[in-house]
């Protein structure tokens, strides 16, 4: 077989990486190449260098080491019985190139995954190796994102640790079951142990008061997995309740939920259809009112039917019109937990008000100059110059809220 | 009127002694007019001198001289004006700022959010180019053209990144550089100032072409954070009209073409793989149960918890000892009681005098039960039938280890064990004797121990705990006198 160019193998592994949906470069230590001759920089706050036609922003050059892969997971473009052409890169060209494209400022650093290729212990050390020569041979400061190959050697995993600002394992699946169905050669339980030796390093490096020496550093910016939406028969219910086991469990940063998007050579039991992207869009809307507004599963799950969330509105706007006897809420002196309930106010919103009210009396207009908008707001809440009457109870309300139908897609 | 005219486009100190001045005058805001080197003057407009005064000036807050200094560099010519409207505001009221729903101090947070964006967007949507050069050092430079005056706050953060680069952004008012040691800035420049191509260019537009998802085409999301207007700079906007033209195609055809016959490497594998429906080997050994039980899907439990739990010491003993279930840490680290309430054991064992490493210690269900909240997950009992379908592990454990005496510690343990629910407090104390001729003692979870908030009685329940090993001891050694006593 005739060398691949360097494009060409680039064109492969990157094209083979585009369905794993994290992107982010945010979390990290502060860090910068100032005064040491190499570099790059990261200043907590991730910067998205690039948007693709997909929406997606481009913020990390990702790729696979080689998209080879022993195992045959259905869902997954690279497969072992897939036929999509194959390539693979060596060590030193993924840091040239993660070098190059760095320094002309397209990313603010690299996401490398790779398939598995010998052993699990073989190919995560192959990712260790680039991100310990970007480090080491060439003072690279940017961020690296390693994916961790459940089953590799807890040595393994410690050293990705010290070079990579964040490692991910995937959970690729919501339930156990699905993930027996379409990757047999998985072990749900590996992978969660993987998650489990990650979590057990990042208490190992969290600093204590306590102790005078400072730990050794360890993926500054945590750990995250991903779960694939639509490919299995898993309910939204499912979903976020395995979510929220695994944020509970293992200190993830982030769960990212990727809608099943349909992949070349595919199986004929996947679903090959238009990417279920508005219900991935509810999911990470839901997630984040788990993570930041107190909302525990059952409550988001009730806002919908059976299960799934609701696909026209917002989770939070869904669950406020099912439990109307909670509101209206008085902007003026309700607490900060009941604030953050209110559809349309956002943690800066209700910080704002929270400030504001200290100094006067809030009225409609004002909250609706620190919300940006009102018409979510104004059925849930009172002001000093306003009370919603018999609008909260309308049964009209949910189709009054509900936004006019968009042309998402192509589909 | 008194006229300002400010030689820098956005010198926050040059803006600063010039407000402190007209403060100490005492002119009000519509007595002064700024004007920036843009602005046009008028007909025989001179500038005045700054006015002496000596009227006290009050301090502002440290969050105006924030946003003072982020609000300098907005390209609106009314900034400067704005800017000493506020900061006469301040000397009579210091909360100003807090209003946020004040006309002003919401024209001010929106024009700093518009210097902070305009920053951002130079900080991801430049582009640097290489400058063909004979020096051996590669150069950079790169143009780009922000709404605002921001490169002069946008400069240091590629300093601090582009440490180990000689490097100049050029914009139409300012240009800076970096040449390894030093940041300076110049005059502005045009687009011709900068190469207009580099080598790594088109590897950049195939990763961009290649890490496009056509079946997810979403272009308002794109143009929202990535604006046109910043496309005519960027080398990859080339490619975003024709990758979205034939996105639907591309999809389709992928959809259409079946599945093909899996390549020759696959198959060899399929071959090497052992024969699907193989009978089990049934489970003889300890270490046999211990890698099976990492696939008892017997129970719901499994679902959620890491690992299977197993349990641990000498593969004969004489002392077994059965607790509830993993806890948190013990279902991190795959071992029995390591957390808390196994350190609590630890404790007690040494203080009786029974050598942990000769004793096993296991648990009546093997995964862990627990609801997540927030960021930990809570503890829940495991129910009869999640105990009653591990007690097939726990039957294995002990028809392998063979241990003579078993200690159940806790309420689920005992049930496990006994077949039936039961409490503590009745059985603890005696020993019971089962009809496999094992001796069972029955004591408290040493997590009852963690929960009890009253130290007085804490200490009285660690003591009964204590005294209910110490039995247990005792009846080892009656049993066998080589058990350790350490």
């Amino acid at each position: 077989m005739a060398a691949l160019t360097m494009r060409r193998k680039l064109a492969i592994l990157s094209d083979a990486a585009k369905y794993d949906a994290s992107c982010a470069s945010s979390g990290t230590e502060k860090r910068s190449s100032a005064g040491t001759g190499g570099i790059g920089s990261t200043e907590g706050s991730g910067i998205c260098h690039s948007y693709a036609p997909d929406g997606r922003c481009i913020s990390l050059l990702k790729i696979l080491l080689t998209n080879f892969c022993v195992y045959d997971c259905i869902y997954c473009v690279n497969r072992s019985s897939s036929n999509v052409p194959r390539a693979r890169f060596t060590v030193e060209e993924v840091v040239r190139l993660t070098l190059d494209f760095y320094k002309r400022n397209y990313i603010e650093g690299l996401f490398l995954s790779s398939g598995i290729i010998r052993s699990p212990d073989y190919t995560m050390e192959e990712l260790v190796r680039v991100a310990r020569s970007l480090r080491q041979d060439h003072h690279f400061a940017g961020y690296i994102h390693l994916k961790v190959i459940p089953n590799a050697t807890p040595e393994l995993l410690a050293e990705a640790g010290l070079w990579a600002d964040r490692l991910s394992t995937n959970i690729e699946m919501p339930t156990d079951l699905g993930l027996e169905a379409l990757a047999p050669e998985k072990r749900p339980a590996e992978i969660r142990t993987a998650m489990a030796r990650v979590r057990g390093k990042l208490d190992e490096a969290a600093p204590d008061s306590k102790a005078k020496a400072k730990p050794r550093k360890f993926a500054p910016a945590g750990q995250s997995t991903q779960m694939i939406v639509g490919a299995d028969a898993a309910d939204d219910g499912a979903i976020l309740h395995r979510a929220a086991g695994l944020y509970s469990g293992y200190k993830l940063r982030r769960v990212y939920y990727s809608a099943f998007s349909p992949i070349p050579d595919a199986s004929a039991r996947l679903p090959l259809k238009a990417p279920p992207v508005m219900r991935e869009h509810r999911l990470y809307q839901a997630d984040w009112l788990i993570r930041f507004y107190g909302f525990d599963v059952p409550e988001i799950i009730s806002g919908g039917h059976d299960g799934l969330l609701d696909l026209d509105i917002d989770p939070k706007l869904a669950w406020a019109l099912r439990n109307r006897a909670l509101f209206p809420v008085d902007v003026n002196r309700a607490d900060c937990e009941m604030l953050l309930r209110v559809p349309g106010l956002g943690t800066r919103s209700v910080d704002r008000i929270l400030v504001t009210r200290r100094h006067h009396r809030l009225r409609l207009d004002d909250v609706a100059r620190i919300a940006g908008s009102i018409d979510k707001v104004r059925p849930f809440i009172e002001a000093a110059d306003w009370s919603p009457g018999h609008l909260t109870d309308d049964s009209k309300l949910r189709a009054r809220l509900v936004p006019p139908p968009q042309q998402l897609s192509l589909f | 009127m008194q006229l300002v005219h400010l030689h820098a486009l956005n010198d926050f100190d040059e803006w600063r002694l010039a407000a402190r001045c007209l403060l100490r005058a005492g002119l009000e805001p519509d007595e002064v007019v700024w004007r920036d080197p843009y602005a046009e003057p008028e007909l025989f407009e001179t500038a005045d001198p700054l006015p002496d005064g000596n009227r006290p000036v009050n301090a502002v807050p440290p969050a105006f001289l924030a946003l003072a200094q982020t609000v300098v560099s907005h390209s609106d010519p009314q900034r400067f004006a704005l800017l000493y409207s506020v900061l006469w505001r301040l000397q009579r009221d210091r909360h100003v700022l807090d209003l946020a729903t004040d006309v002003d101090v919401a024209r001010l947070n929106k024009m700093a959010s518009a210097v902070r964006r305009d920053s951002h967007k130079m900080k991801a949507f430049v582009r640097f180019k290489t400058v063909a050069d004979d020096s051996g050092i590669a150069r950079f430079a790169a143009w780009f053209e922000p709404d605002h005056f921001s490169l002069e706050i946008t400069a240091p953060f590629f300093a601090r990144r582009f440490d180990g680069m000689n490097w100049a952004i050029v914009t139409p008012y300012r240009s800076a550089a970096w040449d390894g040691n030093q940041l300076t800035f110049g005059e502005g420049g045009s687009k011709a100032d900068v190469p207009s191509e580099d080598a790594v260019e088109d590897d950049w537009k195939t990763y961009f072409s290649s890490i496009f998802n056509p079946a997810r085409l979403k272009v308002a999301m794109m143009k929202s954070e990535m604006p046109v207007k910043y496309w005519r700079n960027l080398p990859e906007a080339e490619l975003i009209a024709p990758l979205i033209r034939g996105a639907r195609e591309s999809v389709q055809q992928m959809i259409e073409r079946n599945a093909s016959q899996p390549p020759s490497r696959h198959l060899r594998k399929l071959e090497r793989l052992p024969e699907p429906g193989a009978p089990f080997a049934p489970l003889t050994t300890l270490a046999d149960a211990r890698a099976a039980v990492q696939n008892c899907q017997r129970c719901p439990l499994h679902e959620h918890a890491t690992q299977a739990v197993f349990g641990h010491g000498p593969e004969r003993g004489q002392l077994m000892f059965v607790g509830e279930q993993p806890g948190d840490h013990e279902d991190l680290a795959g071992q029995p009681f390591v957390g808390p309430a196994g350190k609590v054991l630890d404790a007690a064992l040494i203080k009786v005098g029974i050598d942990r490493d000769r004793v096993y210690l296991t648990n009546a269900v093997k995964h862990f039960k627990f609801i997540p909240r927030g960021k930990r997950r809570i503890h829940q009992r495991p129910d009869g039938g999640e105990v009653q379908a591990c007690k097939f592990w726990l039957d294995l454990e002990i028809a392998q280890v063979r241990p003579r005496i078993i200690v159940a510690l806790g309420a689920t343990a005992a049930q496990s064990l006994l077949g039936k629910p039961v409490t503590i407090s009745a059985l603890r104390g005696a020993p019971i004797p089962m009809t496999d001729g094992t001796i069972l003692f029955v004591t408290n979870h040493p997590s009852y121990l963690l929960r009890i908030a009253d130290q007085a009685a804490r200490e009285t329940e660690r003591l009964k705990f204590e005294t209910d090993l110490d039995m247990v001891r005792s009846a080892a050694e009656h049993l066998s006198p080589a058990l350790d006593t350490a």
